[in-house]
C-alpha cells in the first residue's frame, strides 16, 4: 500500500495506520468512543493481508492480558479503549511496565468519573500521566489534537515503546476519536520476521532453541534488594525519556505576553481564541504538550520568565495544571478554565475566561 | 529362569522426605533415614533393602522433587 | 550382585528429565506440582517440543514454575494466564502454548478467562491443579475447597450458605464447544502418575494439531494448606477429593 491521503475519523485513522505501520496483533473490547478502531480492524481483515491478529476479547482485562503476552513475545501490539475500560486495564498496564514490554496503548477519553458519559473529556491526564496502575512506573503518553496525529502517534507510539521497552500511551479524547478529517496515511511495511524479532528483542519469548539460555517474562521478585534493583532500572528508562522524547507544539509565543497551556483537541479551540485575543491586543501564545509525560516542564518555565500570567485550559477540573505549577515555579499567576462531563467550551467561553482571570491583560 | 534386578539413585540433598517414595514402592525397599538429616535438614529417603528391588520405577514416578533414578537389569 | 552393578548407565531406566534443571523445587514435601512439572518436562522433551514450548505460569505457589523447567515461560497477572496464552499462539500459532494454573487462579479470579478461551477453541493446553486451597497465600478456601474443608477463611468448614458449593469447573468446561479433550487425572499412584502424563501428551499433541482446547484437571494435594503429612494428604484426598472430583476423561473429541 502506498501513501494515501484519506477523509476519515481519528478512530479509523489509528486502525488504518497500525495496518500500514506493520503491527502484529490487536485485542480489543468495545466501548464508546473509540470501538470504530476495532470495528475498522475487523472490516479491513489485516490477518488477509499483512498477517495481522484482530480478536474482539472478552473484556478490557481480558484485552491487556493478550497485549501482555503478545508483547513478551516482541510482537508490535495494541490494545484501545475508553476511559472505563483504561481503568480496568490498569493492572495489565502494570505488568506491562514491569515487565520492560513495548506496547501501545489507546485512550480516546470520555467523561467520569464512573460509567459517566460517552461525550468527551481530558479527566484521565492523571491516570495516564502518573502511572495509573501500581507501582512506580511511567508509560509514555502522546496527546493527539489532529486525525493526523492519531496517525502519526501509532508510529510514533510504537517506536518508542520498542526503543525504550516501555509501553505507550495515545491520549485521545472522544472529539479526536469521532471528527473527521484528511489524514494522510503512511506507505504499508512489512512486519518483522520472527528471526528480526529474534534479532531485535534477544529477551523475547519465542520458544527456547538449544542455543539460548530461557528467556522468562515475570514481574515477580520476592527478594527486595533486587526488586530495588529493577526499580532502579526503570527509573533509568525514564530519566532517559525525559531527556530525549519531549514533545511540544507553539504557537504565537515570540511576542506573548501571556500564555494557554492547552492539549488534545482543546489545544485548537485555544487556538482560535488566541486569534481571536490578539484582534483585541492582547498578546497571548499557547503550548501545547504533545508528550503529557515527559511533560515539557523545561519549555514552560523558560516561557513563564517572560510572560506575566499562565492559563491552562482543560477538559477537566485541573490536572495538568499541577505539571504547569511545577514548571511555573510560581513566577506568575496560573489560573485555570475547564469544562467536565463531556461540555466542549467554545473559542469566546477560553477567552472570556482568561480576560476575567487576567483583566489587565486589555492595554 | 530369569530373575529382574533393580537399583534405586537417590540425589539425597534433593530429597524433601515426604515419604511419598516409601509408600509407592511395592517391595518396600525404601525407607527414611530414622536420624540422619541433609543439609537442608530432611531425613532423605533411601533403599534400606536394596536387594528387593525391581526396577519398576514406582518411587521415581511418585517423587515431586525427581530425586530418584532407576537401573533395571534382568539375568539370565 | 550389588546396587554398583545395577547402576550403570546401560540400565537406566528412569531419568531425571533434561529439561527439569537443577533448581531445588520451592515447594513443600510431597507437593503435586513437583510431578506435574517433571511430567510436563518429560512430555515436552520426549515429543521434542522444548524450542517450541511456552508456558503461561499462574499466580499461587507455581508463579515459579519457570524456575524449574528450562522452556520459554511469561507469568501472568492472577487468573489471566488463558487471555495471555490466546495471544501467544495466536500470534505463532507453531508453538506449543499451555497454561499452568491452580484452583484460584483458574476458578476463582480467571474464572472468564478460562471459559472464553476455551469457547473460542485456542489451541492451548491448560494444565489445572486442583487441591481445593489457597497454598501460597497461606490455606484460604478456593472455589475448589470441599463443603465441610477447613481452610484459614472457613476456620470451621465450608458452609454452603455463606460460601457457595464447591465448583467444579471442568464438567463445566466440557459444556463449550472450543473444548476437545478434558479430563481428571491425580499423581498419588505411580498409575496415577503414567494416566496424568498420557494426559498431558495427548493435550499438548491436541494443541499441535490444532483441534481445540484441552484441559488437563489434576487433583491434588496441598499436604501444608490441610495440615498433614503428604501420605497422610494422598489418603485424605482419595476418601474425600474424588468424590466430588471423580478422576477420568470428561471429553474427547478427538479421533485417535
Amino acid at each position: 500500500m502506498e501513501e494515501e491521503v484519506r477523509l476519515m475519523k481519528g478512530n479509523e485513522a489509528i486502525a488504518h495506520a497500525a495496518i500500514r505501520y506493520g503491527a502484529d496483533g490487536y485485542f480489543g473490547y468495545p466501548i464508546t468512543p473509540q470501538s470504530e478502531i476495532l470495528e475498522t480492524l475487523e472490516a479491513e481483515m489485516p490477518w488477509e493481508t499483512t498477517g495481522m491478529v484482530v480478536l474482539q476479547a472478552e473484556s478490557e482485562v481480558a484485552a491487556i492480558n493478550m497485549v501482555y503476552g503478545g508483547a513478551a513475545c516482541g510482537k508490535a501490539v495494541f490494545t484501545s479503549s475508553s476511559s472505563p475500560g483504561i481503568s480496568l486495564k490498569q493492572e495489565g498496564i502494570s505488568y506491562i511496565a514491569a515487565g520492560e514490554l513495548p506496547a501501545l496503548i489507546i485512550n480516546v477519553m470520555r467523561g467520569g468519573p464512573g460509567l459517566g458519559t460517552i461525550h468527551p473529556s481530558q479527566s484521565d491526564y492523571f491516570q495516564a500521566t502518573k502511572g495509573g496502575g501500581h507501582g512506580d512506573y511511567h508509560l509514555i503518553v502522546l496527546a493527539p489534537s489532529t486525525v493526523q496525529e492519531m496517525a502519526d502517534f501509532v508510529g510514533l507510539g510504537f517506536d518508542l515503546a520498542f526503543k525504550y521497552r516501555t509501553p505507550a500511551m495515545i491520549l485521545a479524547d472522544g472529539i479526536v476519536g469521532q471528527m473527521m478529517e484528511k489524514v494522510v496515511l503512511p506507505p504499508a511495511r512489512p512486519r518483522r520476521t520472527p528471526e528480526q524479532i529474534a534479532e531485535q528483542c534477544p529477551w523475547a519469548v519465542t520458544g527456547r532453541p538449544a542455543t539460548r539460555r530461557p528467556n522468562v517474562i515475570t514481574t515477580l521478585e520476592l527478594d527486595s534488594a533486587m526488586m530495588e534493583k529493577h526499580n532502579e532500572r526503570y527509573q533509568q528508562t525514564y530519566r532517559l525519556i525525559e531527556q530525549n522524547e519531549v514533545r511540544y507544539d507553539e504557537y504565537m509565543t515570540s511576542d506573548a505576553e501571556y500564555l494557554i497551556v492547552a492539549f488534545g483537541s482543546i489545544a485548537r479551540i485555544c487556538q482560535k481564541s488566541i486569534e481571536d485575543a490578539r484582534s483585541r491586543g492582547i498578546k497571548v501564545g499557547l503550548i501545547r504538550p504533545i508528550t503529557l509525560w515527559p511533560f515539557p516542564t523545561e519549555a514552560i518555565r523558560q516561557l513563564s520568565r517572560r510572560v506575566k500570567g499562565v492559563m491552562v485550559v482543560e477538559l477537566n477540573a485541573g490536572q495538568m495544571i499541577e505539571d504547569v505549577r511545577i514548571a511555573v515555579e510560581g513566577r506568575v499567576p496560573v489560573c485555570h478554565f475547564g469544562r467536565m462531563g463531556g461540555i466542549v467550551p467554545n473559542p469566546q467561553e477560553v477567552l472570556d475566561s482568561f480576560i476575567a482571570d487576567f483583566p489587565d491583560s486589555r492595554h | 529362569m530369569s530373575k529382574v534386578l533393580g537399583a534405586v539413585e537417590i540425589n539425597r540433598e534433593r530429597c524433601k522426605g515426604c515419604d511419598l517414595c516409601v509408600v509407592a514402592c511395592p517391595t518396600d525397599v525404601l525407607l527414611l533415614q530414622p536420624k540422619e538429616v541433609n543439609n537442608r535438614g530432611y531425613h532423605f529417603a533411601f533403599a534400606a533393602d536394596p536387594d528387593k528391588c525391581i526396577g519398576c520405577a514406582s518411587c521415581a514416578a511418585v517423587c515431586p522433587d525427581a530425586c530418584i533414578e532407576v537401573y533395571r537389569m534382568v539375568v539370565k | 550382585m550389588t546396587p554398583q552393578d545395577i547402576i550403570r548407565p546401560e540400565n537406566k531406566v528412569y531419568a531425571r528429565p533434561a529439561l527439569l534443571n537443577e533448581n531445588n523445587m520451592h515447594y513443600c514435601p510431597g507437593c503435586s506440582h513437583g510431578v506435574v512439572h517433571k511430567l510436563i518436562a518429560e512430555v515436552l522433551e520426549e515429543m521434542g517440543l522444548a524450542d517450541k514450548a511456552i508456558g503461561i505460569a499462574p499466580v499461587g505457589c507455581a508463579v515459579f514454575a519457570y524456575n524449574y523447567v528450562d522452556i520459554d515461560w511469561i507469568e501472568a497477572a492472577h487468573g489471566r494466564a488463558p487471555a495471555v496464552a490466546t495471544a501467544v499462539k495466536r500470534l505463532d500459532p507453531t508453538r506449543m502454548v499451555f497454561t499452568y494454573q491452580g484452583d484460584g487462579d483458574l476458578a476463582a479470579i480467571g474464572t472468564c478467562e478460562a471459559i472464553h478461551a476455551a469457547n473460542r477453541a485456542e489451541n492451548i493446553a491448560i494444565i489445572f491443579i486442583n487441591n481445593g486451597i489457597y497454598g501460597m497465600t497461606g490455606g484460604q478456601m478456593a472455589p475448589t475447597t470441599l463443603e465441610g474443608m477447613k481452610t484459614s477463611t472457613t476456620p470451621y468448614g465450608r458452609r454452603v450458605e455463606l460460601n457457595g458449593y464447591p465448583l467444579a469447573i471442568t464438567n463445566l468446561m466440557t459444556q463449550l464447544d472450543g473444548t476437545c479433550y478434558v479430563t481428571r487425572q491425580a499423581v498419588h499412584t505411580p498409575a496415577a502418575v503414567r494416566k496424568t502424563k498420557a494426559a498431558i501428551r495427548q493435550a499438548f499433541s491436541n494443541s499441535m494439531d490444532g483441534s481445540g482446547t484441552s484441559v488437563v484437571e489434576v487433583v491434588s494435594t496441598c499436604a501444608s494448606g490441610w495440615k498433614m503429612t503428604p501420605v497422610q494428604a494422598n489418603k485424605w484426598m482419595e476418601e474425600n477429593m474424588f468424590a466430588k472430583y471423580p478422576l477420568g476423561d470428561l471429553k474427547n473429541t478427538v479421533q485417535q
